[in-house]
Parts: structure tokens; C-alpha cells; sequence
């Protein structure tokens, strides 16, 4: 091998922050499904505690001995809403308190799953959870919870999206930092390796290893040698990298999944960023040519950038899944930030932008006093963009309790600070408060 | 086994025979070797290669990293497996 190609991979990862953010183990609980409820939460422990024991020391060794930064060992389990169904308690606090000591055991950065999908309508277990979303999230440190509101061939369940609303205004009463572990979804994919929207779905094996990529340095670092180049340059070297940075991804997954002895899923092929310093997707943007994230143009461009990532990356990889896309966060991504704090990016741009890549209003702040029903109204617009067009899309705001525009709240770690944003002070409320259901959209007349 | 043993920090007196002779202790074949000044440092880069069953990954490293203390060097090891998946179809 080339010296060069040597001293250009060592460059990704110890100047441009190329990293794994995510090896994530999702485990099937089904079998652990009992009508005494202490009885199944047993099961799930155990269940955990055996199949993902070695999860933790493999990640550790592979960075080691392969030199990758491997920056979260996450879990993914089967739907709670469907596994706790069958038990006769009133809520499913105590799940998430299982989920919690089981992954404290086992020294995992997340657990995901404590989730329901309810696109068209709500069992017993769905109720429940969501109901018990507000106490479990709040008194739990590592559990991430998502809901399913919308789907392209269900619809939007809008008595789910007036709920969610709801439910986000209580956690955040609670403690608004946990609401980084809520997210609302339509067309929520069941392979995703990233939070909190991580799950175990249904059509999946009883236990995968799923991997998630990371990368915007040296997305940015390539773009900096096109500089001025024609557009179509630019959509070729975001493919060249994007392949090298998943290809690194699909080797981790399948040295893991080796060690683990578990069969290796997908590499979700998302730029994710970090609030470090070059490790921003904002930065690419404005390295494209926009003076500022948010400016005109800012939706094209992330159009190019994420189309290219996947092109880029799906010859690299053998499976591709979960989000697979470029993410906006807006805590979590120090160029996002700055435009947000210069007042250069506001919501309805970020809704634009959400229309071209992955995944949605993500780890936004806005002011604590926002009515429950303007955040359905913002999960509602959200749902559409994704049901409509036949993508994932997602809202994870925080409404910052006690705060208003100008102020921010501080998440920690890798999730980064939020400046609190603006909110259109128009009431949908009669339109969520109608209810009912949003039906499938049709397939033709794509116009 | 084959690493790729980088080792970056201000230019001496004898770091490639310091290196080399810590590998030849461990019983860790050179297999090619190269030098260039990265942003100004000196980057050495080494293909090693050697018996995992007599020689374990992490006892090379902590060897490695070690010497790399006492001397005031940067050095680096890291499985060859990763480059190739990444610069090779």
C-alpha cells in the first residue's frame, strides 16, 4: 500500500474526527414476552445481560487494535408497546427501569426501544407506553423512546400527533434534557442505529449488529481541495469520500460481528456531526458555497450533499439502512448552532431542509411556554414532508422550561448546546384538536 | 499478523534504530518501510509483521507506546486489515 493512502487514513481519523458513532446491537425481546409483568421484565434483563455481555469489551478492542474511534455502544430492542402488552400493568415505567440497569450493566452509552407504532391506531400497549413516556424518560439516564405517528401507506395518525404534544410539554415540565431522548416519527425505519429513535423491529432477526458512521471532517477536509469547482466535482468527491467512510464502517460492523457472534446488519450511512470544532455539517454547506447555513440555496445544496453520501456509499457497503443521510441536529452541530445564534437559520428553513435529507426538526430549543398544540402542529407539518414524500422524518424538540428566544440549554457531551429558537405564535390548535386520521397519500400525480 | 506502526515527533538521532530494534526484541518483522515530514513533523511509517500466537496485538502496543514515552515519540499501531478496507476495491 502507498505511503500516501497510509498517511491519508490516519489523517481521517486523528485530524478530520472520522469515527464509528455507533455500533448498536438491536435484540429481539418476543421471547421474552410474559403476562406477569416482573416475570417478563426478568426475562429482558437476563436476555440483554447475556446476548449483548461482550459488546462493550469487543468495541474497545477493535479501537484498539484497529485505531478507530468507536464513540457509543448502543442497544435497540423490540417495541416496549408490544412486549409489555401482554402483562396486566398500568404503565411500563418499570420496563424502562429494566432497560436502564441492564444497560448500565452491561457499560452501554444508550438503550432504545422504549417505543410504540401507532401510524393508525393504538392498542393497549401503545396507550400505556405513551402515557408512561413523561416518568420513564424523565427518572432514567440511558433510555431513549420514540413514537411511529405517520406512515406513507397509513397516514398520519393526528390523535397520536395531539398526544405527542402533549406528552413532550410533560417530560419537559419534568426535565426538559430528557426530551433529547423523545422523538416522534413517521416512516420510522426498523434498523436505525442511531437515538433516540433506535429500535428493534419486528421483521428482524433476534439479534444484529447494525452500524453507524460518522464523518463531516473529512467530508469538509476533500471539499476544501475542489474549492471553486464545478458543482458536479463537488457530487464526486462527497462520493469518493463517502465511500471510504463507510467502507471503514462495514469492516467494524463485520470485525464485531464476528466477535460477538452475531449477524452484522446494515451501515447507516449518515454524516452525523459532533459540537466539535470540524465535525460540522453546516461547514460542508458553507464549504459548498453558502456564506452561512440557512442562506438561499442552503436546500439545494444539502440535496447534493446527502444524494452523494448514499451514492457514494451504498457500493461500498453490503447492506445499507437504518436514516442513511446527512443530519441537521442543531445542538449537536457547532455550525448549526452559529447560524442559529447569528439569526442566519429559523425553523421554517430547517422544516426546507428536512424535505432533502435526514431526519427532521432535530434537537431543536424552543421557548418553554410553546403550547402542547403548536408542537403537534410542528410533529403534524413533519409527518407530511416524510408520509409525502415517502422518506423518514422526525421531531426531537425541548421546550426549554423557564426559557424564551435568545436563551440556550445545554444537553452535555457529543448532544452539544441548543440556542432557543422562534415559533411562529399562531395556534393550530383547532386543526390538531380536530383529531382523527390524515389519510394515505396517493401514489400518482406526483406533482 | 500485519500492523502499520506510525511514529510522528521531532527528528533525532537513531529513532528508526531505536524503533526497529524494540520490534526485532518482539519478534516483529519489518516488511517495508518508509519516511516523510508531515506539516513539519517526521512521520516513519512501518509494515509489521509478525506471529500472533507467539506475540499478542496489545502486548506490540503497550511495548510500542511505552518506548514511544520514553523517547518523546508518537507511536502508533494499528491493524492493516482497516487501510485496505478503506483504500482498496
Amino acid at each position: 500500500m502507498e505511503t500516501k493512502q497510509i498517511l491519508e487514513t490516519i489523517q481521517m481519523i486523528s485530524e478530520e474526527k472520522l469515527d464509528i458513532r455507533t455500533i448498536t446491537m438491536g435484540i429481539s425481546l418476543f421471547d421474552c414476552i410474559d403476562s406477569d409483568g416482573s416475570k417478563a421484565r426478568q426475562k429482558i434483563y437476563d436476555k440483554l445481560t447475556t446476548s449483548a455481555k461482550d459488546l462493550v469489551k469487543v468495541a474497545n478492542q477493535i479501537e484498539a487494535e484497529y485505531g478507530v474511534p468507536i464513540v457509543n455502544k448502543r442497544i435497540s430492542v423490540t417495541p416496549i408497546s408490544m412486549v409489555a402488552a401482554a402483562c396486566h400493568d398500568d404503565n411500563y415505567v418499570a420496563y424502562a427501569q429494566t432497560m436502564e440497569k441492564a444497560a448500565e450493566t452491561l457499560g452501554v452509552d444508550l438503550i432504545g426501544g422504549f417505543s410504540a407504532l401507532v401510524q393508525k391506531g393504538e392498542q393497549s400497549g401503545d396507550q400505556k407506553l405513551i402515557d408512561s413516556i413523561p416518568q420513564a424518560l424523565s427518572e432514567t439516564k440511558r433510555v431513549c423512546g420514540s413514537v411511529n405517528v405517520g406512515s406513507t401507506r397509513a397516514g398520519i395518525n393526528m390523535d397520536a400527533v395531539k398526544q405527542m404534544g402533549r406528552v413532550i410539554k410533560e417530560l419537559a415540565a419534568i426535565d426538559p434534557v430528557s426530551c433529547m431522548s423523545l422523538v416522534v416519527f413517521a416512516n420510522a425505519v426498523e434498523d436505525n442505529p442511531f437515538m433516540a429513535g433506535a429500535f428493534h423491529g419486528v421483521g428482524e432477526a433476534d439479534k444484529v449488529i447494525n452500524v453507524g458512521i460518522s464523518g463531516p471532517g473529512v467530508v469538509k477536509r476533500a471539499l476544501e481541495k475542489v474549492s471553486g469547482a464545478p458543482i458536479d466535482k463537488v457530487s464526486e468527491t462527497i462520493k469518493k469520500t463517502a465511500f471510504k467512510v463507510t467502507r471503514m464502517g462495514q469492516f467494524v460492523g463485520n470485525v464485531a460481528a464476528k466477535a460477538l457472534n452475531v449477524p452484522f446488519g446494515i451501515v447507516d450511512l449518515s454524516l452525523a456531526p459532533t459540537p466539535n470544532q470540524g465535525d460540522s455539517v453546516a461547514e460542508i454547506l458553507e464549504e459548498i458555497g453558502l456564506q452561512s447555513v440557512g442562506a438561499p440555496g442552503t436546500t439545494a445544496a444539502l440535496a447534493l450533499l446527502n444524494d452523494a453520501v448514499k451514492k457514494g456509499g451504498v457500493m461500498a457497503c453490503e447492506h445499507v439502512g437504518g436514516l442513511s443521510g446527512a443530519f441537521i441536529p442543531v445542538s449537536e452541530d457547532s455550525g448549526m448552532i452559529k447560524a442559529v445564534e447569528y439569526g442566519n437559520l429559523n425553523l421554517e428553513k430547517l422544516e426546507a431542509m428536512t424535505a432533502v435529507c435526514s431526519v427532521g426538526l432535530d434537537m431543536i430549543a424552543i421557548p418553554g411556554d410553546t403550547p402542547a398544540e403548536t408542537i403537534s402542529g410542528m410533529i403534524a407539518d413533519e409527518a407530511a414532508i416524510g408520509v409525502i414524500n415517502n422518506k423518514t422524518t422526525a421531531v426531537r424538540v425541548i421546550p426549554a422550561a423557564g426559557k424564551q428566544v435568545g436563551d440556550q440549554i445545554d444537553f452535555g457531551g457529543i448532544f452539544g448546546y441548543a440556542p432557543v429558537m422562534p415559533v411562529n405564535p399562531n395556534s393550530p390548535a383547532k386543526f390538531v384538536n380536530r383529531g382523527g386520521r390524515i389519510p394515505a397519500p396517493i401514489h400518482s400525480f406526483k406533482n | 499478523m500485519k500492523a502499520v506502526i506510525t511514529v510522528i515527533g521531532h527528528d533525532q538521532v537513531g529513532i528508526v534504530a531505536t524503533v526497529s530494534q524494540q520490534l526485532a526484541e518482539l519478534q516483529v518483522n519489518i516488511t517495508d518501510i518508509s519516511q516523510t515530514l508531515m506539516h513539519g513533523e517526521f512521520t516513519m511509517m512501518l509494515m509489521g509483521e509478525w506471529d500472533e500466537n507467539n506475540v499478542k496485538f496489545n502486548v506490540v502496543q503497550q511495548s510500542l507506546t511505552a518506548l514511544g514515552q520514553r523517547v518523546g515519540l508518537d507511536i502508533h499501531i494499528q491493524r492493516q486489515e482497516l487501510f485496505d478496507a478503506i483504500q482498496k476495491l
